[in-house]
C-alpha cells in the first residue's frame, strides 16, 4: 500500500520514461564499476532538474525511503550500488553545461556532465578542467564531487575539492541550498570540504561550480627504467628532493607494464622491474629547464633507460599504456580487483614486498600501478570468478592491501571512496568515536539517514561484528553476502 | 599534555564552565579559564621528500616556516603571522591565507589531517599524512577556520610545496578597473603569478616559480621591477601596509574575482580580484555586505592585522541548522565559545 503511494507519487512528477520499475529496465543500473557487488533497487528515476530532484527527495523523505545517487556508475567502491528497499536515482539526464565564464575561468555545469566534456567545451578558451580521472571520457563531474576524485595530474593541480567553488545541492528534506560561493572563501564552516567526497550521504549535487586551469603550453614525459623496484621509488623522492613538483608522476612495475605493452604497444621497457613515467608542463623554457633536472636524477638513482617524448603523439602513447593499465589486467585475467591505499611514500619498497608475499599465499597474481608522486597505490589483483573461491580470496586479498595501509600509517582509500565495498576497513582506520561524529555530521544533513544507507561510514555494530571476525581469523566472514546495514 | 586538557574539558563540561582557546593572543570570549595551546609544540615528523610536514599546535609558526625553508620548502597558503608569536594551531583554527591564496590555494587544501580534543573531551583523529584521503568525511577541513568552535586542535599534517627558484615583483600603474581585467586575464593565461594587489592607484604582480619561466612573464607583462619586493609583501600580509593605517573602520568583501571596482571608495583589491577591503565608517558595513552578496560572495568588518570574527551570515537557514547540529555533536556542553549563541543560529532552529 505504502509502495503503491509512493510510486503514484513519483510518477506524477515524472516522465514516464524517466520511471523504471520493471526488472528488466532495472538491470542496467544494478551496480557501478565494482561489478561484484549488484542488487536490483525499488525503481529507478532520472530527474531532469533541480526542481524534480527536490520533488523525488520530498515525497521520499515524506515516505522515509531511501536514496541512492548515481552518476556515470564508474565508481570501483560499489558507491552506487543500489538497495532493494531503495530509490536509486540517476543524474545520466542532466548533463548541461550552464555558463562558461572565461575572464574569471569558472563554469558552472549540471552534475551528469562528463568529466572530460568540461574540458572540451572550455578548450578553445585556452583553458580546461584540472581533476582527470582515468574514467574520464565517461565519469561525470557530480560523480567526481561525490567521490573527491583525483588522476594522474593531482600532485600539481590537487583534486576535485582544490578544484570546485561552489555547489547547490538538495538536502534529503527537499530545501535546496547553495555551499561555496563565488568568492574563494564562504562564512561558516567548510561544509564545501563535507561535502566533497561526501559519496551521496549528505545531499544530492544539482550544480557544481567548478575552477578553470589555464592550459599549459607545453607538456613533456620523461620515462625511465629501473632494475629494481626499489630503485624506482626511491627515485620518486629523489624528484621531489631536487625541489620538482612534476605534473604527472607514475610507476609501474613488470607486471603491469608487460600486460599493457601487448595490449597497446607504448613503448614500455619489459625487462625493467619497474618503470617511472614523469611529466613536466609548462611554458617551453621551463619545461626544458625541468625535464633537464629530472634526467639528471633519474640517472643519478641508477635508471637503466631514459627516454623523453619528443612530441605530442609521443607523449600521448606513453600515457596510453598508464591508463589502459586496467582494461589491459583484464585482458590478461578473467577477473580483476582495484585496490587504491595510499602511503607514505618511503613505505613503498616495505608494501611492495609484502603484497608479493600476500600474492604467493593467496596463489594470486597482482600488478601494481601507483600515482608514486602522492603515493597512491593501485594494486590489480587478478582473479576468475569462474574458480570456486578465488573471488573470496580476492577479496581477503585486497583487505589484507588496505589494512597494511594503514598499519604504514597510509589510508584505505585515496581516491575510489570507501563505498561497500572498504566498509569493513573503516573500522581498522577509525575509532568508534571518530565514526560517531561522522554518524553526526551525516545526520546533521539527513536525520533519518536516508540518502545512500550502509556505504562509507560503517555502524558500530558492523565493527563489532567486523572486530570479532578479525579475532576469530581466517575463516570467512558468515553470510558474507548478506547486507548489513 | 593532551591528557591534562581532556581532564580540563571533562571538568568545565561538567560545571557548565567555558574554556578559552589561546595561542599567542588571548581570546576576546567570555571564558572561566584557558587552555594555552604553546604547552603543546614541537614538529612531530618532517620528511621532506614525502612533502609532509607533522607539527603540534603551539609550535610558532616562525618555527615552522624556518624548518621548512631550510630544506627548501614552504607552507604554499603564506599565512599572515599577525604578531611574531603566531602559533600553527592559530592559522589552521582562523583559517587565514596570504596573498598567495588564489594561486596556490587555502589552508584547508594543504591540511592533509588534524587532531583534535572536542568538547566531550574525547581525543579524535581525522584525515593522516598522506597527499590523497578519501576515507569518511573529511573533517580535518571542516576543522579548518572553524575557530576553535568544535575542539581544540592538537595536531596537524601540511602538504609541503618547494619555494620557488626565482622570484620578481612587477608594478603597473593602472586605474581599478583595468587593474582588476588585468588580474583576471593573466590568471587565465598560465604565467607563473603568485600574488596580485592593487592599491594606491598601482598594480603590484609577484611572478615566481623556475628562472626560465618568471624571465618570460617578466618580457610579456612588462611593468617597472619592484625592489625588495618580499618585504613589500610581507608588509601586505601582515596588513602594515600604509592602506591598513589609521583608525577608520577596515571592511574586508570576499567576491567573484570579476566583480567591479566600488564607486568613490577608499579600497585595495586582492587574490586576484576576489578579496577587496575598503576604509569606511562602520555604518558603510552593511552597504558592503550588500555589495559582496550581489557578487557572489560575503563582507565582514574586522581590525587591521588581527583574524576576522567567525560569521555565519547569510547561509540558508538549512545550513544554519547543519551548523548547529554538528556544534552540538563536537561540543555538546557548550564548552569552546562562539556559535551556540548567535541569534541567527537560534533563528535556523526554529
Amino acid at each position: 500500500m505504502k509502495a503503491a503511494t509512493l510510486f503514484e507519487e513519483l510518477a506524477a512528477i515524472l516522465p514516464p520514461a524517466n520511471f523504471k520499475f520493471i526488472e528488466e529496465e532495472m538491470r542496467p543500473y544494478e551496480c557501478d564499476g565494482l561489478s561484484m557487488y549488484r542488487a536490483l533497487p525499488k525503481c529507478v528515476v532520472l530527474p531532469e532538474n533541480e526542481a524534480q530532484i527536490a520533488d523525488i527527495l520530498r515525497i521520499c523523505h515524506a515516505h522515509r525511503v531511501s536514496v541512492v545517487a548515481r552518476g556515470a556508475g564508474t565508481g570501483l567502491s560499489g558507491g552506487a550500488m543500489p538497495d532493494p528497499n531503495s530509490v536509486l536515482l540517476s543524474t545520466a539526464k542532466m548533463m548541461r553545461v550552464l555558463s562558461v565564464d572565461p575572464l574569471a575561468c569558472i563554469a558552472v555545469v549540471q552534475p551528469g556532465v562528463r568529466n572530460l566534456a568540461i574540458s572540451e567545451t572550455v578548450a578553445h578558451h585556452g583553458l580546461y578542467y584540472a581533476p582527470d580521472p582515468s574514467s574520464q571520457i565517461a565519469c561525470s563531474i557530480g560523480g567526481n564531487v561525490a567521490e573527491n576524485s583525483g588522476g594522474v595530474h593531482c600532485l600539481k593541480y590537487g583534486l576535485t575539492i582544490h578544484n570546485v567553488r561552489k555547489l547547490r545541492v538538495v538536502l534529503m528534506t527537499g530545501d535546496i541550498v547553495t555551499i561555496g560561493g563565488d568568492g574563494l572563501d564562504s562564512p561558516g564552516y567548510d561544509l564545501l570540504a563535507l561535502m566533497i567526497g561526501s559519496e551521496g550521504l549528505l545531499g544530492i549535487v544539482t550544480e557544481v561550480t567548478v575552477k578553470l586551469t589555464p592550459k599549459p603550453q607545453l607538456a613533456v614525459v620523461a620515462m625511465a627504467s629501473f632494475a629494481t623496484v626499489e630503485a624506482a621509488g626511491a627515485a620518486v623522492g629523489d624528484i621531489i628532493a631536487a625541489g620538482v613538483i612534476p605534473a604527472g608522476l607514475e610507476m609501474m612495475d613488470r607486471i603491469a607494464t608487460r600486460a599493457v605493452e601487448d595490449f597497446v604497444h607504448a613503448g614500455y621497457d619489459c625487462e625493467a622491474a619497474a618503470i617511472l613515467l614523469c611529466e613536466s608542463d609548462g611554458t617551453p623554457e621551463e619545461v626544458a629547464d625541468e625535464i633537464a633536472r629530472v634526467s639528471e636524477v633519474l640517472r643519478k638513482a641508477g635508471a637503466t633507460d631514459i627516454k623523453v617524448s619528443k612530441n605530442e603523439a609521443e607523449r600521448l602513447r606513453y600515457w596510453s599504456g598508464r591508463k589502459n593499465a586496467f582494461p589491459a589486467s583484464g585482458r590478461i585475467s578473467p577477473d580483476y580487483y582495484c585496490m587504491d591505499g595510499t602511503i607514505p611514500r618511503a613505505q613503498l619498497p616495505r608494501v611492495l614486498n609484502e603484497i608479493a608475499v600476500l600474492s604467493e599465499k593467496y596463489g594470486l597474481r597482482c600488478a601494481n600501478v601507483f600515482h608514486a608522486g602522492d603515493g597512491n597505490l593501485h594494486p590489480l589483483i587478478m582473479f576468475d570468478a569462474n574458480v570456486p573461491g578465488e573471488l573470496q580470496r580476492a577479496e581477503d586479498f585486497g583487505a589484507d592491501i588496505l589494512e597494511l595501509c594503514v598499519e604504514v600509517g597510509g589510508t584505505i582509500t585515496g581516491e575510489h571512496g570507501v563505498g561497500i565495498e572498504k566498509i569493513n576497513q573503516m573500522c581498522v582506520q577509525f575509532s568508534p568515536k571518530e565514526l560517531t561524529r561522522m554518524h553526526d555530521i551525516k545526520h546533521a544533513f539527513d536525520e533519518h539517514a536516508l540518502l545512500n544507507p550502509g556505504k562509507a561510514v560503517p555502524t558500530l555494530h558492523r565493527c563489532a561484528e567486523f572486530g570479532k571476525m578479525k579475532v576469530s581469523q581466517g575463516k570467512p566472514m558468515p553470510f558474507a553476502d548478506l547486507p548489513r546495514f | 599534555m593532551i591528557e591534562a586538557w581532556q581532564s580540563q574539558i571533562k571538568a568545565a563540561a561538567a560545571k557548565g564552565d567555558k574554556l578559552a582557546i589561546v595561542g599567542s593572543s588571548a581570546s576576546a570570549l567570555p571564558a572561566v579559564s584557558t587552555i594555552d595551546t604553546r604547552q603543546h609544540s614541537g614538529i612531530v615528523e618532517y620528511e621532506p621528500n614525502e612533502l609532509v610536514i607533522v607539527v603540534r599546535c603551539g609550535t610558532p609558526l616562525a618555527t615552522v616556516e624556518k624548518t621548512m625553508a631550510d630544506a627548501g620548502q614552504m607552507l604554499a597558503f603564506e599565512p599572515p603571522y599577525f604578531g611574531a608569536e603566531s602559533t600553527i594551531g592559530g592559522v589552521v583554527a582562523t583559517g587565514l591565507s596570504g596573498p598567495r591564496r588564489p594561486y596556490a590555494g587555502s589552508v584547508r587544501d594543504f591540511v592533509l589531517g588534524t587532531k583534535i580534543i572536542d568538547g566531550k573531551g574525547d581525543h579524535l583523529s581525522f584525515g593522516g599524512k598522506v597527499m590523497k584521503n578519501v576515507a569518511g568525511f573529511d573533517v580535518s577541513r571542516l576543522i579548518t577556520g572553524s575557530m576553535g568552535t568544535l575542539g581544540v586542535i592538537t595536531e596537524i599534517a601540511f602538504k609541503c610545496l618547494p619555494l620557488p627558484k626565482a622570484q620578481q615583483t612587477r608594478v603597473f600603474d593602472l586605474n581599478a578597473a583595468d587593474a582588476i581585467d588585468k588580474m583576471n586575464r593573466w590568471y587565465g593565461q598560465a604565467h607563473p603569478v603568485t600574488a596580485t594587489t592593487w592599491v594606491g592607484g598601482r598594480l603590484y604582480v609577484r611572478l615566481a616559480g623556475a628562472a626560465p619561466a618568471v624571465k618570460t612573464a617578466v618580457e610579456k607583462l612588462g611593468g617597472e621591477a619592484l625592489e625588495n619586493d618580499a618585504a613589500w609583501w610581507a608588509d601586505w600580509r601582515e596588513q602594515k601596509h600604509a592602506f591598513f593605517a589609521g583608525e577608520t573602520p577596515l571592511h574586508r568583501m570576499s567576491c567573484k574575482s570579476t566583480a567591479p571596482p566600488l564607486d568613490d571608495a577608499e579600497q585595495a583589491i586582492d587574490w586576484g580580484g576576489a578579496q577587496r577591503w575598503i576604509r569606511a565608517p562602520l555604518h558603510d558595513g552593511a552597504k558592503a555586505r550588500y555589495w559582496a552578496k550581489q557578487f557572489g560572495g560575503f563582507a565582514t568588518t574586522q581590525s587591521a592585522g588581527s583574524a576576522r570574527q567567525f560569521s555565519t551570515e547569510g547561509l540558508d537557514p538549512a545550513l544554519l541548522d547543519v551548523h548547529a547540529k554538528i556544534k552540538a555533536s563536537f561540543d555538546p556542553y557548550s564548552v569552546f565559545p562562539g556559535l551556540e549563541k548567535s541569534p541567527l543560529l537560534q533563528a535556523g532552529e526554529g
